[in-house]
Formats: structure tokens, sequence, C-alpha cells
């Protein structure tokens, strides 16, 4: 009998695994996604590789080679549909820092022979490079949203996955607001939700890992965290992080560490 | 006793009110301390309630102070509102079990016991009501609202400590309790610790007969109207509703708008505290399986996709969501319901993450009233 489930490949770029291993964290449903499609190229689960087309591709990571460049225009090539997850895959992750670094900065800081890297100056999104028909947010992403992206594939419905903030988890999770009844800087305003608002449950402001929500004003939330008095050098870093490589996020990093050089910051001046 | 008696209570009363209520089905919910807020938790006994702490509220700010006196109700409202008891944030309302191949709806089951409030406000009542008349009012109630709202038994006591942040008293709902309560106390702490309560309901009736009480002295009137006098005074906060659902009406191309929108977060915040918004999202959502479920979520009108018809989002800018929400709330409220969705908590200022007031940017429209944004101001 002929086998009738699509195929699905999952692919890596630069990136932690992290993310494609959400996949294999999906334990109670593995054996109903196995049974719904035939995985084909997964090197986190097996050594098997089949060539294309593929119906469903999952990219992680981002492009930070020449080589990886022209991989992802073929894994586009042979893929139906391609989804990319995660930071690195939809804002060029952690190593994005690299972007607002003078050349090989931090190449030269990490490795004993930087000479031996061959890579691009910059880490970018996969979308920078080849047309992506869905992006999953996330550092890493959130397994029930995968499960949810891949059911929706499946059956050709939108995926329900929220574009508005960790805020309106909390809210409803009844978890009371760090920042308001605290102080505690949180980036939860202006992230979107996804993670089920798991550090502010916990005690701790958001990180920020599932990147800018949808219509984010980080600008005013940088004058709430100065107020509150936090140096623009450290707001700067709590933007600089999984999703420096989005520009939200990262022009806001940059404003706040121009500033911090200045000394004085217009938005120092608008909050006093 | 019958509706609109009074009697008074002590502590020990309100204790076997709660274990009364316990005992004849209720589950006790009231407003307890708890991770720095004042929020919303079971209350088996009296000294489960916010004993001896304070709130203190601004714009953006929030915090509770431990100050060992006497009061359990020594505080203004939380973040979280009643209105999550009834409608929840997130609710299955239906789905199909996967079994035989064939469709077939079930609806999850309702809680088996019913709630009982221990320690609503009075603004608290007014938007339980304004919210019967969204989601009981029309021609399709809400079944499963309306449910919970028949069983509920609601006990609210008013306002003696105002927080920064209320202005109950320009919106007419407080700091004394209207309706829509069975029972009303009024916690008096000079001389002895006691509660003035108040009958509004016949369950209300049978519940303080069922208690040790006292008859209502001069004193305890006297005492009672002292506490709504100095609650009045220290209402934090104002607004001004002469003419305002028209103001607004008619300034929907002011500057202010624009203005507000370069300083708000859209984040929602405003809209998730608010006990009388009702927005919600439903989405049908298949498993892997292919088990189906109807979700209902708690939506805001300051999300992208709130507003989201065919080809894109109909309020694509923070100024004009900002601008439904408080037109909503302050203007076309009245024109649909016939009354203002807003009761006056100050939970939308207190727990705006950067501070935004209501009834400042209300203050601002009003002041430069017929201005309009010009050419690329204006708002779409």
């Amino acid at each position: 009998m002929t086998d009738t489930r699509p195929t699905l490949a999952v692919w890596k770029f630069a990136s932690c695994d992290g993310c494609q291993l959400s996949l294999l964290d999906c334990e109670d449903e593995l054996l109903a996604i196995t049974s719904a499609v035939r995985i084909v190229h997964f090197t986190e689960m097996s050594r098997t590789h089949v060539e294309g087309p593929y119906d469903v591709s999952l990219v992680e990571g981002s492009i930070t080679t020449e080589a990886d460049a022209e991989r992802i225009r073929e894994v586009r090539r042979s893929s139906r549909r391609l989804i990319t997850i995660g930071a690195c895959a939809t804002a060029g992750g952690i190593q994005a820092l690299r972007n607002f670094a003078e050349d090989g900065a931090y190449a030269s800081t990490v490795y004993a022979h930087p000479e031996f890297v061959s890579s691009l100056d910059t880490s970018t999104p996969i979308s920078g490079h080849v047309a992506v028909d869905l992006e999953l947010q996330g550092c890493p992403i959130d397994r029930r949203q995968l499960l949810e992206v891949i059911t929706a594939e499946l059956v050709g419905r939108r995926p329900v996955i929220p574009g508005h903030t960790v805020c309106q988890q909390c809210k409803g999770h009844g978890t009371v607001c760090l920042l308001v009844a605290n102080g505690t800087a949180c980036l939860g305003p202006v992230t979107r939700a996804g993670c089920g608002a798991l550090c502010p449950s916990i005690g701790r402001g958001c990180f920020g890992c599932f990147g800018p929500s949808e219509g984010a004003n980080p600008e005013a939330l940088a004058g709430r965290l100065l107020s509150e008095g936090m140096a623009p050098v450290d707001a700067s870093r709590l933007f600089a992080t999984f999703y420096v490589g989005n520009p939200v996020f990262g022009n806001q990093a940059t404003t706040l560490a121009a500033s911090s050089e200045t000394g004085s910051t217009e938005q120092e001046e608008e909050s006093t | 006793m019958d509706v609109g008696d009074g009697a008074v209570i002590d502590r020990g009363g309100l204790d076997a009110l709660i274990a009364g209520l316990r005992s004849t089905g209720f589950r006790t919910m009231g407003p307890v301390a708890r991770n720095g807020a004042i929020v919303l938790g079971e209350v088996a006994r009296s000294g489960g309630l916010p004993l001896g702490w304070r709130d203190r509220q601004e714009p953006g700010r929030y915090r509770l102070e431990q100050n060992q006196g006497p009061e359990l109700f020594h505080w203004a409202v939380g973040p979280a509102s009643w209105k999550s008891e009834f409608f929840s944030p997130e609710e299955v309302l239906w789905r199909t079990p996967t079994s035989d191949g064939h469709v077939t709806l079930a609806e999850p089951d309702e809680p088996a016991r019913p709630i009982a409030i221990i320690g609503a406000r009075p603004c608290e009542v007014t938007a339980l009501g304004v919210l019967d008349r969204v989601l009981m009012g029309g021609k399709v109630p809400d079944n499963r609202y309306a449910a919970r709202r028949a069983d509920a038994f609601l006990l609210v006591v008013e306002c003696g400590t105002p927080a920064g942040t209320c202005f109950c008293t320009s919106m007419g709902t407080g700091p004394s309790a209207g309706t829509g309560y069975d029972l009303a106390l009024t916690e008096l702490v000079e001389v002895e610790h006691r509660f003035y309560a108040q009958v509004g309901s016949a369950t209300g009736a049978e519940v303080l007969a069922g208690v040790p009480h006292r008859p209502v002295t001069t004193d305890d009137r006297s005492a009672r109207q002292a506490v709504l006098a100095r609650a009045e005074a220290q209402m934090g906060h104002s607004l001004d509703t002469e003419g305002l659902p028209g103001l607004l009406a008619r300034n929907l191309e002011h500057p202010r708008w624009q203005e507000v929108a370069e300083r708000c977060l859209s984040c929602g915040n405003c809209t998730l505290v608010c006990p009388t918004c009702f927005c919600s999202d439903i989405k049908d959502v298949s498993d892997i399986a292919g088990a189906v479920e109807r979700q209902r979520r708690w939506a805001s009108c300051f999300d992208l996709e709130h507003s989201y018809l065919h080809g894109g989002p109909v309020r694509p800018t923070t100024a004009s969501r900002y601008r439904q929400w408080l037109t909503h709330k302050l203007s076309t409220w009245w024109d649909q319901f016939g009354e203002s969705g807003c009761v006056g908590c100050g939970r939308c200022i207190a727990w705006c993450p950067v501070g935004i007031d209501l009834t400042e940017e209300a203050a601002a429209i009003r002041a430069t009233d017929g201005a309009v944004a010009a050419g690329e101001g204006r708002i779409s």
C-alpha cells in the first residue's frame, strides 16, 4: 500500500538544536504525529535521509555562512511549505549580536584561532534569503505551538498563534504584574505571548524570548524602565538578547546603548 | 428580616456567615493578599481576608503595605476583578469526542458548587450588572455566564479607603453599595471592630438571620456615614462626565489620540483588568488526532487580530486602538447599552505599565475640545 502521509523534513542552520528538539518533546503526541506525517529528514531523530521534494520543511537556525546561504535556497526549492522555527531562524538569534559589533569582534573573543572561522559578518533570518510560509517565534519555540502549527498544516487551516503580549497570558493566569507591583524590569508588555508567561509566574521579569508582539512600543517601555532607575546600558542589554536581530528590539537596544555612551538621553529627560 | 433591613455583626459573625455559606454548598471566594497584591482566592474564614493590609496605588504603580491594623477591608480593588469567575479568561465551549468517527458535541461540566463572593466592592457589583446587560441582555444570552451569575451569592463591602486611582464617586458607583447584592457590609473600627450589615435580597436576609447579630444603633449609623464621607473625600481621581459621550464622539480626530499612542504600549493590560471589558475570541481548534474543540478566550481591542477583517486589521495603529478603547468605555457604550462602560474602579490606571490615565486623557480632550490633527496626524 502506498504511504500517503505528507513528508516532513527538519533542517538545521546556525542554532543550538533546542527548537527542533521541541518536536521530540511532544512525547505524548509523537505516535500521533508519526501516524500523520512521514518524517524523512530529522538528524536529531534518525540518520535516515530521503530525497525531496518535501511537503513541509521545518527550518531552525540563522544564516551565518556562504554555504548555508546556498543550502537554504536548496531547501526552499525542495519544499512545498517552509516554516521557520525559533528566534535564530526568524530573527537571526543571539548570534545576531555580531551584526552590531565591529567585524570579527565576537569571533576573536570566543575562539583561540578566529582565522579558522569562515563565516559571514552577519547572522540573518531565513526570511532574508528565501520566501517563508510561516514563522513560529520563541527561544526556544513552545512545543504546544509547534504541534498546533503541524496540526493546522495537515488540515489546511490557519494555526492559532497569538501575536499579542505576554501580559495577556499573565492576566489570564492571574499572575500579578511584576513591573507595576514590584518595579521589576519585564519585557512582557512588548513581547509576543506563547511561552505561557512562564518567567513572571515565578517572579522573574520577561526576557523577551518570543520576540516583539504585534504593534509593540519598546520606546515607551524603555522610558518606564529608566524611570524605575535602570541604567540605559542595562536596559539596552535587556533588549539585546535572542531577538536583537529583530529591528523592533535591536533598534531600541542601539538607541539605549548610544544614550548610555553620551550619558544623557531624551528618554531620561522625559522620565524625570 | 427583609430587604433594606440592617443589623450589626462582629468578626465572629462574619466567620459564622462564611461557614454557613460553605455548609450550604457555596465555594467562598474573596480578596486575599498574595504575591504583592490583593487578588482573588478561596476564603474559608475571615482570617484569610487581607487582615491589616493597605494598598497604595498611582498610575502604573501598586504596592501593598502591612499596617498591623484590625481591618480586613482597608484596601481598594486589586488587578483581578470578579468578572473572571463568571466569564472565564479561557474556556472550552464544546469538544467533539474522537471515538467512533461520528461528530458529537460535549460541553464541559460546570463546577458543582456555586460561588459566594465575600467582599466585592460596590464598583465591582455595578460592573457585574454592566456585564449582565452585555452577556445576558441580548437575544442570545450567554447561558454559562447566566447560570454562574444566577447561582452566585454576593456580599459587598462598602469602601472606606479608596486608592489614589479610584474615581467611583464620579461614576456614581460608590463608595456606598447600590443594588445587585445579597448582603452589604461596612467595616467599622472605631470603639469596636464590627460590620454594619444591610440586606439586599431574600437570600441575604436568610444568611444574616442565621448568624449572631444585634440591632443597629444611631452610633452605628453615624459611624457608617463617617466612613463613607471619608472615602468620598479621599477619592484619588475624578472624571468630569458632563456631556462626555458627545465630547469624545465629536473629537475622533483630536491630536491627543496620536499623542497618547506614543506612550501606549498596546499591551492590552487596561482591557484585561477592566471589570466590564467583555470581548472574546472564539476559535475552533483541532488536535493532531482529529478531535476538535471550540475555545473562547478573552480578547483585547489592543490586539491587531481583534479588528482583523478580510485583508487586514481595520485598526492598524495604536492611536486607533486606544481611541476605540476609550470611546467605547466612555461614549459608544451609552449608544450600545444605555449606560457607561466605565465604573471608576481605576484598575486601568494603576495596572497600565506606563501609567496612562483615562481620566487625564478625557480631560485633555475636554480642554481642547474641537482640535483636529492635521494632515498625516489623522488617525487610521
